[in-house]
């Protein structure tokens, strides 16, 4: 059968686009993404409305939606993580049914269950054959992993593959299968690749950074999980990446030999793959060209589905198998839930992504950050908004000393001995407002701007309108 | 004390404030514009207006522009520029 | 102290977390991190820093400008009140200018009901004359509790060139030190400023350990670690340190005046020492059962 549409908006119609359906994205693209801003564009020439726009993350370049939603074009977002620019729009109010934000494994579970129905789904393909076999790794816009569009491709009523790199059937290998496409376009360009990966990913220069990093691999050192077969899963920000500046040489010192590295992958990880330090990678998303390179020649760098990594609905996921996890916070509170959803004056700036998935999976999960950004103190007595949940956070590392969580006793008493500087969150608290004197409440609005809902499908917190 | 000319003191990155003082038109006028001014908004202005009390300043345009600076830095940035407004050329 | 920190006196988020790196000093600078404009405003700030932010994990140093620069006065001014552990001051090339700081600091100190010496001095040793007067500079007063060798500006009056292996300042070391040991005093290595050369660093930090420095300034926060522990006491020492310590509560319990270890007596020089040594090895997070 053919499967070529001459256009977009001929695939569009083919796919029998109308008013109200909902149509998903995956966000492998990241901030170099042209897929979302050209359907929406198409959509609101054939004068659809009413939109439900399911993407696994929302970014900058994706700004444009702010004028579809206010000409009705799009009523609605489901998302699993939001950048500053659409999120502030969010936050003022624009859209009148509330986001629905969602985690990286809670979204393929609640479509893989039937919780969220999919009209039509574009896969943004950086290579594809004339079938709709796809992958990540050829092409001009290559992006690595196509993890977190699998569900989608799958599950949706109808499957668009979008791409601007045609292949020889059949291409291989498929992370996304013929089986589940129905239509294939060849654009221009799907994405600008300097949006989609950058060229190295390089370690944060901050000093307070490498502080708090260096304190977060003496942490896990301590821990008792670092051990032969060792688990491990950072962020490409921040500190985050330089934590494992630091976990290497004490790996190679205690000689132990980790089993695989999980997530989102940078060339560092890459690095401790080809060095020993890890068997495998197990990648959803690749962060660096060197994270694409090693994703297409070696082997042992397996590409995850958004399912596999961290849906809690599977009978296992990767999340299941995680020892470590560092992660970042824009503010804990004093039972150490965390907000990674809103900054400090409540606007919409991120989203849990995998946050609250590892947290739950892993056995030890390490939050960075430091005690304030500018005036800010990050700790907190009431999170903005709860994303991630308290009694699945093990560990706060800041600049200044680390706080453990009180149900986990006997990794306190590990770190106490190992002579690290352990304080009670609340001692941490006050140590940071101390130099920053201590803020005032915000007020935000009555009305929500979106809905957090957990990896378990329950709404875990509802995040106000700014005033 | 009188203020005698305009002066500004700090900069522009975070951490920091620029304060900036000139003289006023009979009275004290303070402005400010700050990253943090939903949580430290009225303790910016008390922590400047503590300053000016200290160098019985009571006639002057004082504008606050705040990137996050903790009040010590708040205070040493409006000394300074204090004491340069009140040096004669 | 094995590290001393440069923290940038008119910087506010340095000055902020000035005692998070590890450093065992912290050295406020007012001098060459500051330009002369805003001499003015990093004083203050340095003063409102010191005082509100309480600085805990370290010993505080303040660098000032040199004696005959409009500055010095100003400086001692707003300094001396914060009762720092030790004024650094620059360009140092002779016992006279030590002198002359010390009386002002008599002064100072007596204007603000402080106890008399109570500030310490560690001159910055950087031109050719001062080094030849290392020993006078190191005796000029009680104060001088060490020396510091300051490199740059130092190869810069020899009109040498400045290399990473350091040739050209060998004999400013080796004088430098010999001058502080000959007085019973510290002597303070020079600053490696290739920041992102840890390898380069860590060479040059046990060269100077092993010349017999005390310890070595850094000008980047990232420099701490190696630096600490180039500086810090090996394995052997931490062993017999362990033992000495043993061995006086063992003194103790036993009701001992006198203790004996490996056939020495060992006198409070020696317990404080070794009170040192596992001070040094718990910051450091050394000593654990498998390092």
């Amino acid at each position: 059968m053919n499967k070529r549409a001459e256009s977009l908006g001929a695939a569009m119609k083919k796919a029998g686009i109308q008013n109200g359906m909902t149509i998903s994205f995956h966000h492998h693209l990241r901030n170099g993404d042209y897929v979302m801003n050209m359907v929406l564009d198409e959509a609101a020439k054939m004068g659809i409305k009413d939109l439900t726009v399911q993407a696994s993350s929302v970014f900058d370049v994706h700004q444009p939606i702010i004028e579809h939603i206010r000409n009705g074009v799009v009523t609605g977002i489901e998302t699993n993580y939001m950048g500053a620019k659409v999120g502030k729009a969010i936050s003022e109010g624009i859209l009148d049914r509330p986001v629905r934000f969602r985690s990286h494994g809670g979204r393929p579970d609640a479509i893989e269950k039937g919780r969220v129905k999919i009209d039509i789904a574009f896969v943004a393909a950086p290579c594809a054959d004339a079938s709709g076999n796809a992958n990540g790794i050829y092409g001009p816009s290559a992006c690595g992993s196509l993890g977190y569009a699998c569900a989608d491709a799958k599950y949706a009523k109808t499957t668009i593959v979008v791409t601007d790199y045609l292949a020889e059937y059949p291409l291989s290998p498929a992370s996304i299968e013929e089986t589940d496409v129905d239509y294939v376009v060849v654009v221009d360009k799907i994405g600008d690749a300097a949006g989609i990966v950058s060229g190295t990913t390089q370690i944060t220069r901050d000093p307070v950074g490498l502080k708090i990093a260096e304190t977060a691999a003496r942490v896990i050192e301590h821990s008792g999980y670092l051990a032969d077969g060792f688990s491990f899963q950072t962020g490409a920000g921040g500190a985050s990446l330089a934590v494992t500046k630091y976990l290497k040489p004490i790996m190679k010192r205690k000689n132990v030999s980790g089993s695989f590295g999980l997530g989102g992958i940078t060339g560092y990880m890459v690095d401790m793959l080809r060095e020993g330090y890890f068997k495998k990678l197990m990648d959803v998303q690749c962060f660096d060209l060197k994270a694409v390179e090693s994703l297409k020649t070696n082997p042992d760098h397996i590409e995850v589905s958004a399912s596999r990594y961290a849906s809690p609905g599977v009978i296992s996921a990767c999340v299941d198998h995680l020892d470590a996890v560092i992660l970042g916070a824009t503010q804990i509170d004093t039972d150490f839930n965390v907000n990674v959803h809103t900054d400090s004056n409540g606007y919409i700036m991120g989203g849990s992504g995998g946050h609250s998935d590892t947290a739950a999976g892993a056995k030890l999960s390490i939050i960075v950050a430091p005690l304030f950004r500018a005036r800010l103190p990050i700790i907190v007595d009431r999170a903005l908004c709860v994303s991630t949940p308290g009694n699945t956070v093990d560990v706060l590392v800041t600049q200044r000393g680390i706080a453990v969580n009180p149900a986990r006793e006997a990794l306190r008493k590990r770190l106490t001995d190992a002579c690290l500087p352990v304080y009670d969150i609340g001692e941490l608290k006050e140590m940071a407002e101390k130099i920053t004197g201590k803020p005032d409440d915000i007020e935000l609005g009555e009305r929500i701007a979106a809905e957090v809902e957990y990896r378990d499908g329950s709404i875990i917190d509802k995040i106000r309108c700014v005033k | 004390m009188e203020i005698k000319k305009a002066a500004a003191a700090g900069t522009m990155e975070s951490n920091d404030a620029m304060i900036m003082i000139e003289p006023g038109d009979g009275e004290l006028e303070i402005f400010v514009d700050s990253v943090v001014a939903r949580q430290f908004g009225k303790q910016i202005e008390r922590a400047v207006m503590e300053v000016l009390s200290q160098y019985e300043i009571e006639d002057a345009h004082v504008l606050v522009r705040d990137k996050g600076a903790v009040e010590c830095t708040l205070k040493a940035r409006c000394e300074t520029a204090i004491l340069r407004a009140l040096k004669e050329d | 102290m094995r590290s001393m920190l440069f923290i940038p006196g008119n910087n506010p988020g340095m000055l902020l977390n000035a005692d998070v790196h590890g450093a065992d000093a912290m050295i406020l600078d007012l001098e060459d991190a500051v330009s002369p404009d805003q001499k003015d405003a990093a004083r203050i700030l340095v003063r409102n820093a010191v005082r509100a932010l309480d600085y805990q994990n370290g010993k505080l140093v303040i660098r000032i400008n040199p004696i005959g620069t409009p500055f010095f006065d100003d400086d001692l001014q707003a300094v001396v009140p914060l009762s720092p552990d030790y004024i650094m001051p620059t360009k140092v090339d002779s016992a006279e200018y030590i002198k002359a700081l010390s009386e002002k600091l008599d002064l100072l100190e007596a204007e603000c009901g402080l106890e008399n010496g109570k500030i310490s001095i560690i001159p910055l040793i950087e031109t050719a004359e001062g080094i030849e007067n290392a020993f006078a500079i190191a005796k000029a007063d009680k104060r001088v509790k060490a020396l510091f060798l300051g490199a740059e500006d130092y190869s810069a009056d020899l009109h040498a060139v400045r290399s990473k292996q350091g040739d050209e300042i060998l004999y400013a070391r080796g004088r430098i030190l010999n001058a502080a040991r000959a007085a019973a005093i510290d002597a303070y290595d020079t600053p490696f400023t290739d920041v992102n050369d840890e390898e380069g660093l860590e060479k040059d930090a046990s060269l100077a350990r092993e010349m017999g420095f005390t310890g070595k300034a850094a000008i980047s926060p990232r420099h701490i670690t190696a630096i600490n522990a180039a500086f810090s006491p090996s394995k052997a020492e931490i062993q017999y340190a362990k033992e000495v310590l043993e061995a006086i509560e063992e003194g103790k319990r036993l009701g001992k005046g006198a203790v004996s270890l490996r056939g020495k007596m060992i006198d409070k020089p020696v317990v404080d020492r070794a009170k040192r040594v596992i001070e040094d090895m718990l910051a450091l997070g050394l000593g654990g059962d498998d390092e």
